[in-house]
């Protein structure tokens, strides 16, 4: 049954494509012979200036294929729509769809077409690498920069009041108590967007693994929990004790992520606890105060051990529908992605967040603070990718149960023993063993 | 209901002519005329219906499947959310439907009576009806922002501090329950008017000769006549409100944290997580939820009915 409806649709999209490559072909004085690929990306805005800057690019060296952009939603429906025409033999020459536990939900041994012999793959960073495999298998290239979880800072009101970027959560907590005396909110929350509220508990990982580097591992295999391991129910205990302390902004509840952003650049706001990937957003929501924004590691008990929590990029890939002309075009389209001119192009299109996953791409001269504070750590090697990225298993609810834990609706014991849960939920769903 | 009626009269047909039901009588078409209506039934209600039953007790994804019994509605129970999305769910559908009943009421009253620009009022009290309720949803929460929004600029003109609303954990499903409402009661009002437009004049012409005053022949002309459109309001709005979804999704997204979450969207973000077998098996539960609630009260009104 499927079967046929993969197949019908495979005959339609082709013929469909062999359609509008005739029609493109005969308006052409070169009189065609171009190969049209199609490239699915998500639709945020400063995305697809980047796709378009780089397929601009990419055409520009290989005038025999035509790239065709198009755009889908993000987030989880955006998720189910890349599934569902995997599932139907219907996808895109070439995606971009996230690394990490979310690759595997797409069964890449099914669906997607291996590159592991590809000459650029021995260019990515190891970390990144690992994030686009599955079994012995590499599936994609990195779709813009490696970015680091922590806290976004307002420079201009630490040098007013005097203060170091801290170290320890003792540390931090002392800065807080001296901005709130100076009248500015010492951290911002933006539970409108849900998302923005699970920063504190997932840039957190770099200190549960600096304490327990087979954490992740345990994870997986069923034998830690969040709820019972101290370093890992820490995250939910700074929210609750930031709360607690009347730490947060005024409108917290209802505040959304670019407002976060815009208190955290013009100093309405001493902290912002975000991902780096914010930095293109910064210049959107405050665009004069983008070098007024710094950027630290999430403070942990030791000062020595202190370092960033890593997000991977999300990937490219090529899903197995793709056959003939078009693989061979796809595949140079992958290739150009994972190459130092992809990256130029990348960052001629937006401000880039953090440093690229190519060993041979180089972090343009003129980037935000923020970011130049992040590839310090990195440089330094106080680094460690988030746990989604070590693990398959990420529990869908964790949104709601830490903006449940930071409006004081549940306490962090509870809210950490809840995302077990949920967690156990997803590993089973998934079919790994051991749950 | 009549939507149903062509099935009913062919599982009637393929089991036994008249079986058990007092008025059976033989259809007036042969076999052959009821193909069509039943296959379309059979595709695409029928067969669906089966396969969530079964679907129900799998673990699966859109590339394979694993057969687990009744695992997912063991856990499903289990599911912390559930408990409190349950009890939102029976909340928001009693204070939905309880308002609705109340007011479309009151409205019908005042949209029967003598009034200016009748059919004018009677259009404006319908609008909110056919307006999308995913913006009448994304409208509302721009308006109910604590503190820019209208409705609490307005609040604090009258010296009144508004609660935060759809961000304040004790507010936000009744700020949800309260815009749907406003944006159900025209449905409401229009049964009402139907049921009351319909009851002849001459009986409030004698309770007026017999000294009913305006109260009495509101309590006992037009409220027991009224009846039949009242059972309706009350099922339909019983029912829109255990199963509804959209206005949430638009307005709280079942927040903050899981405050404002109903059956339909614990339901939802299951399937959004991917635990597809899972939110199968909770739209069964909502299902036979819907059910055991909304029969019986169908039976009870219809048996009074018969009685009266």
């Amino acid at each position: 049954m499927r079967l046929v409806t993969a197949l019908a649709a495979g005959t339609l999209s082709l013929a469909l494509s062999a359609c509008s490559a005739g029609s493109l072909g005969s308006s052409d004085d070169e009189g065609g012979g171009k190969t049209e690929i199609t490239f699915l990306t998500n639709n945020d805005p400063s995305n697809v200036k980047v796709a378009e800057a780089v397929i601009a690019a990419f055409e520009a060296g290989n005038t025999d294929v035509d790239v065709k952009l198009d755009t889908r939603p993000q987030g989880s429906e955006g998720d189910n729509l890349v599934k569902t025409r995997l599932a139907t033999g219907d996808m895109a020459d070439v995606f971009e769809y996230n690394s990490g536990s979310l690759l595997q939900a797409i069964a890449p041994q099914t669906n997607l077409t291996p590159v592991t012999g590809e000459a650029w793959v021995g260019n990515l960073d190891p970390t990144f690498k690992q994030v686009v495999s599955a079994g012995t298998d590499v599936y994609g290239s990195p779709w813009g920069a490696i970015v680091g979880g922590g806290i976004f800072y307002n420079k201009p009101l630490y040098t007013r009041l005097g203060l170091q970027t801290p170290k320890t959560w003792a540390e931090f907590m002392a800065n807080n108590a001296k901005i709130k005396a100076a009248g500015v909110a010492p951290v911002e929350q933006t539970y409108s967007e849900t998302w923005t509220s699970q920063i504190l508990v997932l840039a957190d990982f770099h200190n549960v693994a600096a304490a327990q580097p087979d954490f992740a591992e345990k994870y997986t295999n069923n034998q830690a929990k969040f709820a019972t391991t101290p370093q890992a129910l820490a995250g939910f205990q700074h929210l609750e004790e930031l709360k607690k302390a009347g730490y947060w902004n005024d409108d917290y509840a209802s505040a959304k992520y670019n407002e976060g952003l815009n208190a955290v650049a013009v100093g309405k706001a001493g902290h912002y606890p975000m991902i780096t990937f914010g930095v293109p957003a910064l210049d959107t929501a405050a665009p004069d105060n983008v070098n007024d924004v710094g950027f630290f590691a999430l403070p942990g008990d030791d000062a020595s051990r202190n370092g960033v929590t890593l997000w991977e990029p999300s990937g490219i890939y090529i899903p197995k529908s793709t056959e003939g002309d078009r693989l061979t075009a796809a595949k140079r389209f992958q290739a150009f992605i994972a190459s130092p001119e992809g990256c130029a192009a990348n960052a001629s299109a937006a401000p880039v967040g953090g440093p690229f996953a190519v060993k041979t791409c180089k972090l343009p001269d003129a980037v935000a603070p923020a970011v130049k504070d992040l590839s310090a750590y990195v440089d330094a090697g106080a680094a460690s990718p988030a746990l989604e990225f070590l693990s398959p298993i990420k529990g869908p609810a964790l949104e709601q149960i830490t903006v449940e834990v930071g409006s004081g609706i549940r306490g962090a014991t509870d809210g950490a023993k809840l995302y077990d849960e949920d967690v156990k939920k997803q590993a089973q769903q998934l079919g790994i063993k051991g749950w | 209901m009549t939507t149903f009626a062509p099935a009913a009269t062919a599982s009637r047909l393929d089991h036994q002519p008249g079986g058990g039901r007092p008025k059976a009588r033989k259809s007036p078409y042969p076999y052959w005329f009821l193909i069509p209506g039943g296959l379309i039934f059979t595709i695409f209600f029928l067969v669906p219906s089966v396969m969530a039953f079964y679907f129900s007790l799998t673990r699966w994804t859109l590339f394979d499947q694993e057969f687990i019994g009744l695992d997912n509605y063991v856990q499903f129970f289990r599911e912390p959310a559930l408990a409190s999305g349950l009890w939102h769910t029976i909340v928001y559908a009693a204070v939905t439907s309880g308002l609705k009943v109340v007011l479309g009421m009151a409205l019908a009253v005042l949209l029967t009576g003598p009034i200016l620009g009748r059919g004018f009022m009677r259009s404006v009290a319908f609008f909110p009806v056919l307006v999308s309720t995913i913006g009448v949803g994304l409208t509302f929460q721009v308006l109910m922002h604590p503190t820019k929004g209208v409705i609490n600029q307005a609040l604090d003109l009258i010296g009144i501090t508004g609660p935060a609303w759809l961000v304040d954990p004790d507010w936000a499903l009744l700020s949800v329950a309260l815009v749907d409402v406003w944006q159900g009661v025209g449905l409401a009002t229009v049964i009402y008017m139907a049921g009351i437009l319909s009851i002849p004049g001459e009986y409030f012409e004698a309770a007026k000769v017999d000294g009913a005053g305006p109260w009495h022949r509101f309590r006992h002309v037009t409220l027991p006549l009224a009846k039949p459109a009242g059972v309706s309001v009350i099922i339909l709005s019983l029912i829109g409100g255990m199963r509804k979804f959209d206005l949430i999704w638009a307005m709280t997204k079942g927040g903050p944290g899981f405050t404002s979450d109903v059956m339909a969207s614990v339901v939802y973000k299951q399937y959004q997580a991917g635990f597809y077998g899972l939110s199968t098996a909770g739209n069964v539960v909502l299902f036979l939820l819907v059910i055991v609630i909304v029969l019986p009260l169908f039976w009870s009104f219809n048996r009074s009915e018969d009685t009266r």
